[in-house]
């Protein structure tokens, strides 16, 4: 009997049948409800023989646009599992009200805002981000591939397996019960003995190797890849603002690397880096993780800012306005958010003469950002204004952002911040800013690239409907926390006595409705699309008359990018094409050299996730092997010397021709 | 702006590239691989930050004075040195396409690093044996750990040594051996770099305290 | 703005980008002189011929610049390299490093005064 279990417990560590959460009903129907769904796909691409298809042509693939695609697809994803949790919070929210206890337990509850938290910003907000960075910032440089085409795929797989880590948390053992960044002591073994922060930790570890990764091969790419003639000052403000958040990236997913690290000593080895006895000190966690976290949001919201530039110039059929004050405001932005990162704990005591440094630097930061906001007023100022869906995204967000903004320099106030600190203001706060930025952005730069990765646009009538949804929603959802937040309601709260606030909680509640009908708007406009793309169907490659190099090739691109490289000679390098009579070359194509495909990425991210799930259990025999694999498995790639190939000029005639049949037969219809 | 980029003497204006020649290979992998190490010393900083906060809190155990051993740590730092200037023999062989000449300095300056990972276990074993262990006090956690990195770092280094060597042996003196011999070149001479923080501000600024 | 005919140039700058390894005499220099750098602080602080506050500010300038020493010597940085951005990110890094450092040292120092007064941290158990 002895035996058995000692044997189980080397095999299957922590993890036994109580692990899994069979006494949550709603888990339960959850995992019901996914595990259908996951059959019924698997069934589907069974059934289809699409496996072969998916592997060679996708899991194995170093096309950057296709690993931007790739990355898109796993932000909505994991944005449906994002906003799950947040109805069910509204849910709660709205109904605790008068005695009631609402519908999830306490030990349900607070997994849920730290999965909430977790998901929105590594595997929503960062996959957008990375995704539209990716497959747009090498056609924009007029690139036919990333620096490093393998990593990149390695990056998308290892946040794949960081967010595969969190979605495991969910049907075996639990998630982190202490909120998205997991401030010790509580998450310290003491206060978290079980799983749920270790799976916070290697989920996020996994995935910041990907995200580390990701920033140096796009700042190489866009270092050195840039065609003839684009020099620094003429790179368009998407690729600079592409630039200047994988600088941020590089420079502070290292130390979350670091702290998270040190986290996960102190849980695993016992040392003392943030325990409240011998000498640790936990409010050095809080202190280090957001000298990441606050570059962090600016990582996230500088690419939204790129698309709100290159949506309002085409749009507006404009050179952008202050394209130069563009460029040094986003560089001083990427400066100036590594000296604000004490104005998220204020109340720590610090005292006056730290406290006032950090308030002042954040409100200077206001200021290049609100020079930002008048260069896109004053492009539209005077111009064609078509209001297509990106635009309309573009418009919202500026209503949207300054609103967020200006109650951001409240809260930088440090005497205002006491009293506002934790409380739903801060909450009301920084949803304003991250939806009314990074998700209207990523709508915005959807719905504009979107014709480009596929051919054809995204249906209007949909999109606008998701339009409203998300903005009308967003306002319902949120402005009544501010107000709830200013009488003093702390965020992460379950139940509530006073029954004079149900009644924000409710019309709180109304408004993640209208998001929901916003998501659903939206995913039904990707359905309507792909059904309707004979008639919304793009030949030209630039269908809103746009201004930058990527509107230069056909749509959806030849996987080598461009015939022949462009040369450029001004910042909006397609406009100058257009108007000085470019003509497309049709003869004199060459082979072309290209990286091939490799299933290596792929494994070694499967070994990291493993060896991660084996750490989260105990399971030392799992962890050890995957490591061992993943180091072999590594040194076996640098064995292979041949990563690359040439496709054949024939091939690249045969392409070039269809185009230019279409072209023909696009200008005859 | 605009209309001074239109080409000299009004000809037609060239908009793609006609006789391309290709990318090279790796073009981009030193400038890659340099931004990896400026992400890694932003790691070795942190830690840094730790031992700094946290480096005086001994909690009533051992500090400094109890456990350093300067003469070991000169001897563990003089390894370091000189596998740096053999690897940079390496390198200068290398430039000369003297393989055997190359291995050589390889090998040996393998062994400089194998040496300073054994005295550097040895350090640990030591203290652990007289009770310092890394969960005794704050100090002692961050300690570990800052050195334990750097020791985990060079270690690395040292199997990645070993890869390159057999992929010299096997492949030879070719573009791609010689881009990745460059990239560990600037590991090594990192690691060095951080050694020198290591050395200045944990055991001889720890000894002043 | 450039005039047309340098914006013609490939801008990456990716020709005759000959990585620099110095000579068997630059080696030797660097190494001399990082022997002597490294066997100053430790005579400095084995012998303790200077107070504690002075060896600690010369351990730290002698650090300071055998860093620039190897940075020169082994890591042969310049501004050439890459045409430029190699330094341009060693830079951006030591300023972040800076920044990082010296506010995290600040900010607990200050916490620590505030919060934890009539204690000594070094004597607590």
């Amino acid at each position: 009997m002895f035996d058995t279990s000692s044997l189980a417990k080397v095999i299957f560590g922590r993890l036994t049948l109580e692990s899994l959460p069979l006494h949550e009903p709603i888990v339960v129907g959850t995992f019901v409800v996914v595990a259908l769904g996951g059959i019924a796909l698997l069934g589907a691409v069974t059934y289809f023989r699409l496996w072969g298809y998916l592997w060679r042509e996708w899991f194995t693939t170093v096309d950057h646009k296709r690993i931007g695609i790739m990355y898109m697809i796993l932000g909505i994803v994991m944005l449906l599992r994002g906003f799950a949790d947040a109805i069910m919070m509204r849910l709660q929210q709205a109904i605790a009200f008068g005695g009631s206890e609402g519908y999830l337990n306490a030990h349900h509850y607070d997994q849920i805002f730290t999965a909430h938290g977790v998901i929105m910003i590594f595997f929503v907000a960062m996959p957008l981000v990375t995704g539209l960075m990716n497959y747009v910032v090498p056609l924009q440089i007029g690139a036919r591939d990333v620096s490093f085409p393998f990593l990149n795929n390695f990056s998308f797989w290892m946040t794949v397996g960081g967010a595969v880590l969190v979605m495991i948390s969910l049907f075996v053992g639990e998630f982190a019960r202490t909120g998205w960044l997991a401030y010790p002591p509580l998450s310290n073994i003491g206060y978290s003995p079980d799983v749920g922060v270790d799976y916070y930790i290697w989920g996020l570890q996994v995935a910041g190797v990907g995200t580390t990764l990701s920033g140096i091969n796009l700042i190489c790419t866009i270092v050195k890849l840039r065609a003839p003639g684009m020099t620094m000052m003429r790179m368009p403000v998407f690729t600079w603002t592409s630039l200047c958040t994988n600088v941020l990236i590089v420079a502070s997913f290292p130390v979350l690397t670091a702290v998270l690290a040190l986290l996960s000593l102190d849980r695993y080895v016992g040392t003392n880096f943030f325990t409240n006895d011998f000498g640790g000190s936990p409010m050095m966690y809080v202190n280090l993780i957001w000298i990441w976290g606050h570059p962090e949001v600016y990582i996230l919201v500088l690419p939204a800012f790129g698309i709100f530039s290159e949506v309002t110039s085409t749009f507006s059929g404009k050179r952008l306005f202050g394209y130069t004050s563009m460029v040094y405001a986003t560089v001083v932005i990427t400066i100036l958010s590594y000296l604000v990162w004490l104005h998220h704990f204020f109340t720590m005591g610090s005292g006056a003469s730290v406290n006032s440094f950090f308030g002042i630097t954040t409100m200077i930061i206001s200021i290049p950002t609100g020079a930002k906001m008048f260069n896109w007023l004053f492009t539209m100022y005077r111009g064609r204004i078509r209001f297509e869906l990106p635009m309309m995204w573009t418009v919202a967000f500026m209503f949207t952002f300054v609103i967020g903004g200006m109650t951001g320099v409240l809260l930088a106030v440090p005497p205002a911040d006491f009293v506002l600190h934790n409380s739903l203001f801060l909450v009301a706060h920084f949803h304003n800013v991250i939806i009314g930025g990074v998700v209207f952005g990523a709508f915005a730069g959807i719905a504009y690239w979107f014709p480009k990765a596929f051919g054809f646009r995204l249906d209007p009538f949909w999109g606008k409907l998701s339009f409203w949804f998300w903005v009308t929603g967003f306002y319902f959802a949120f402005m009544p926390l501010y107000v709830l937040g200013l009488m003093g309601v702390t965020r992460r709260l379950r139940v509530f006595d006073d029954p004079s606030l149900q009644i924000w909680f409710v019309i709180a509640g109304i408004g993640a409705f209208l998001i929901f009908l916003g998501i659903v708007s939206f995913l039904v406009q990707i359905a309507v699309s792909v059904l309707k793309r004979e008639a919304l169907k793009d030949v030209t490659g630039d269908p809103w008359n746009a201004r930058t190099l990527e509107w230069a090739t056909s749509s959806p691109p030849p996987a080598y990018n461009f015939a022949f490289t462009p040369v450029v000679h001004d910042n909006d390098a397609w406009w100058d094409m257009k108007r000085r009579g470019y003509r497309r070359p049709l003869t004199g194509f060459k082979p072309i050299h290209m990286p091939s495909n490799t299933g290596t990425g792929v494994i070694l991210a499967a070994l990291a996730t493993a060896m991660g799930f084996g750490l989260i259990w105990y399971m030392w025999w799992l962890a050890a092997v995957s490591f061992i694999g993943l180091l072999a498995v590594a040194i076996g790639h640098t064995f292979n010397y041949h990563r690359d190939y040439h496709i054949p000029a024939d091939e690249v005639v045969r392409v070039e021709d269809a185009r230019t049949h279409l072209l023909a037969a696009g200008a005859k219809s | 702006m605009t209309l001074a980029v239109v080409p000299p003497q009004n000809s037609e204006p060239v908009f793609y590239v006609v006789d391309e020649h290709e990318h090279p290979e790796g073009a981009s992998t030193m400038l890659g691989f340099w931004i990896y190490l400026m992400s890694d010393c932003l790691i070795f900083a942190m830690l840094f930050a730790t031992f700094g906060v946290l480096g005086g809190n001994y909690a009533a155990g051992p500090a400094p004075k109890d456990l350093f051993d300067l003469p070991l740590v000169a001897v563990n730092t003089s390894m370091l040195l000189l596998s740096s200037i053999t690897y940079g023999f390496a390198m200068l062989a290398m430039e000369k396409s003297r393989v055997g000449a190359m291995q050589a300095w390889l090998v040996i300056t393998g062994l400089f690093g194998l040496a300073f990972i054994s005295i550097e276990l040895f350090e640990f074993a030591h203290m652990i044996h007289e009770g310092a262990t890394p969960q005794r006090s704050a100090f002692l956690s961050s300690f570990f750990t800052l050195v334990g990195t750097h020791g985990l770092h060079v270690t690395f280094g040292l199997v990645w040594l070993v890869t390159l060597m057999v992929q010299v042996a096997r492949y030879g003196l070719i573009e791609a051996n010689r881009r990745r011999l460059m990239c560990l070149s600037m590991f090594w001479h990192f690691l060095d770099v951080v050694w020198i923080g290591v050395f200045t501000f944990v055991y001889l600024m720890g000894m002043l305290r | 703005m450039k005039t047309d005919t340098h914006a013609l140039q490939p801008a990456s700058g990716e020709h005759a980008e000959h990585h620099a390894h110095g000579s068997r005499q630059s080696y030797l220099i660097g190494f001399g002189l990082s022997v002597i750098l490294t066997a100053i602080p430790f005579w400095l602080v084995m012998t303790g011929v200077l107070d504690k506050q002075v060896t600690g500010l010369a351990i730290t300038v002698l650090a300071a610049v055998q860093i620039v020493v190897h940075m020169v010597y082994f890591l042969h940085m310049n501004t050439r390299s890459e045409s430029g951005w190699t330094m341009m990110a060693l830079i951006f890094t030591i300023i972040m490093v800076v920044i990082g450092l010296t506010g995290t040292l600040w900010v607990m120092h200050h916490l620590n005064v505030n919060m934890m007064p009539g204690h000594d941290m070094s004597t607590m158990p």
